[in-house]
């Protein structure tokens, strides 16, 4: 187990390390979230009753492009004089490198998210933060770095990959969208939606763990060349 | 457990090398054609060839960095398909690319190798690598900063780090002078546990010549000429080495 969890802490550190030293990826992935946000802030006359109904979709919005965008960055360190074939070289699991690179991830997805929603809740007033609510949204964040991770790598490889990233990655990623919206919706405004807030999360929660089996393997075969 | 079986075979096991019937192809495109290969242990074998007969792709699916189509690959024998992580455990490879991280310091690149691999006294280790590749006074520059010959020094002190039993090298004499060559040769060539079995490709005779215990001229992804150095025929060397010239011009 040491072999496995030792190495993704290793390479999970390294690349918020390089994160911290040049920033590339939070920068563009926030001035994109906030352009969303306050787009929306301008285009839409959003009175107190209509904030909740509204935020899911804004919110998930910002977090769902900003993420996209970060994932599109998630190789290219790597690309830097040919890094990746030098990870690959390390005698660690291509699951351990995928996890490193997940975890990584994973925490660029939180700090976007939490830096976004305390200025969302300025912009709109917004008053429905909950446990809930932040619960969900880890688990969107989960789910959006497992995907991403995977469909960066491949991507990464391909002429056109800022193209070929969303492309590949929204429509895999889709239940989960789908699912972190709607109940974000349920808790936010507190009501009972088609198949229940409750139901929701269990759907993230089953993808979240469905990708988190099927992406790793899939990350093994895309490396191999 | 890895490590002790693979140290383990590597006392039994005789041949450093032993490629059987190794094919690689990209697209359409045969590199190498049911390629064979035994090199002993502790062994130098330098490869010849002009651009695109298959140098690069040997050395990489020797790494474990390409999957054979199809071939097994020994190296101390370990199985390439059955157990790549011992081979990557006990090999150091430096390819056209440093593989380094251009913004993390020398110091830094090292540090997270040596930590994939696990190693210890890790500070010791790279100390003496940096030592080696005479880059102690720029351990703290960052990688980006570097000349050309310094990040390739820095990825020759990094496929060291390890003290690999075997290396693979692909024309690590690139942006390297000849004092430095000649200054890194003893450290490329031993181990702390004896002579390093080695499979280098180069396009410069007088180091490849330099260097070789045995030399082998790859076209067209097959072995066209093997030789020993002590029993190699230098004139039927230099003419295929001419004609190969030739063909790339």
């Amino acid at each position: 187990m040491r072999e496995l969890i030792r190495p993704v802490f290793v390479i999970a550190w390294k690349d918020i390390m390089l994160e911290l030293r040049t920033k590339d990826i939070m920068v563009s992935a926030l001035i994109f979230a906030l352009m969303v946000i306050v787009i929306f802030n301008f285009a839409l006359n959003i009175t107190p009753t209509m904030v909740d109904s509204l935020a899911p979709g804004i919110l998930w919005l910002a977090f769902a492009f900003a993420g996209v965008l970060a994932m599109g960055r998630a190789f290219i360190a790597e690309g830097d004089k040919g890094s990746l074939d030098g990870l690959l070289l390390c005698p660690v699991s291509r699951d351990a490198i995928f996890f490193g690179k997940m975890t990584s991830m994973f925490v660029f997805m939180v700090v976007i998210e939490s830096l976004v929603l305390p200025i969302f809740v300025v912009l709109f007033n917004f008053d429905s933060i909950s446990f809930n609510l932040i619960a969900i949204m880890l688990l969107g964040a989960l789910g959006f770095a497992t995907v991403g991770t995977l469909f960066s790598s491949i991507a990464f490889n391909l002429r056109s990959r800022e193209i070929m990233l969303p492309l590949l990655f929204f429509p895999m990623v889709t239940p989960i969208l789908i699912g972190v919206v709607e109940a974000s919706s349920g808790v936010i405004t507190d009501t009972v939606n088609v198949i229940g807030t409750g139901r929701w999360i269990g759907l993230i929660v089953v993808f979240d763990a469905i990708f988190l089996v099927v992406c790793p393997w899939a990350f093994g075969v895309a490396m191999e060349e | 457990m890895i490590r002790k079986t693979a140290y383990s075979k590597i006392q039994k096991e005789p041949l450093g090398i032993r490629v059987e019937g190794l094919s690689k192809s990209f697209g359409a495109a045969p590199v190498l054609r049911c390629f064979d290969l035994t090199l002993e242990r502790g062994k130098r074998l330098v490869v010849f060839g002009r651009n695109g007969s298959g140098k690069t792709t040997l050395l990489k699916l020797l790494s474990t960095r390409y999957r054979p189509d199809s071939g097994e690959i020994w190296i101390n024998g370990n199985s390439s398909r059955l157990e790549p992580n011992a081979i990557r455990r006990s090999i150091g490879v430096v390819l056209h690319n440093p593989m380094l991280y251009e913004d993390m310091t020398c110091n830094e690149n090292l540090r997270f190798f040596g930590n994939m691999f696990d190693l210890d006294d890790l500070s010791d280790r790279i100390s003496d690598v940096l030592g080696k590749v005479n880059l102690v006074s720029q351990k703290e520059q960052k990688a980006r900063n570097l000349s050309h010959g310094m990040q390739k020094r820095l990825a020759i002190a990094r496929a060291l780090l390890h003290d690999p039993d075997v290396l693979l090298l692909d024309e690590p004499e690139s942006g390297l002078d000849k004092q430095m060559l000649d200054d890194l040769g003893p450290f490329l060539f031993k181990s702390t546990r004896g002579n390093r079995t080695i499979v280098m490709a180069t396009h410069n005779s007088e180091i490849g010549l330099k260097w070789a215990d045995e030399v082998a001229f790859l076209s067209k992804g097959t072995i066209v000429y093997k030789a020993s150095r002590v029993d190699m025929d230098e004139g039927r060397f230099h003419d295929i080495f001419l004609q190969q010239l030739e063909r790339a011009t």
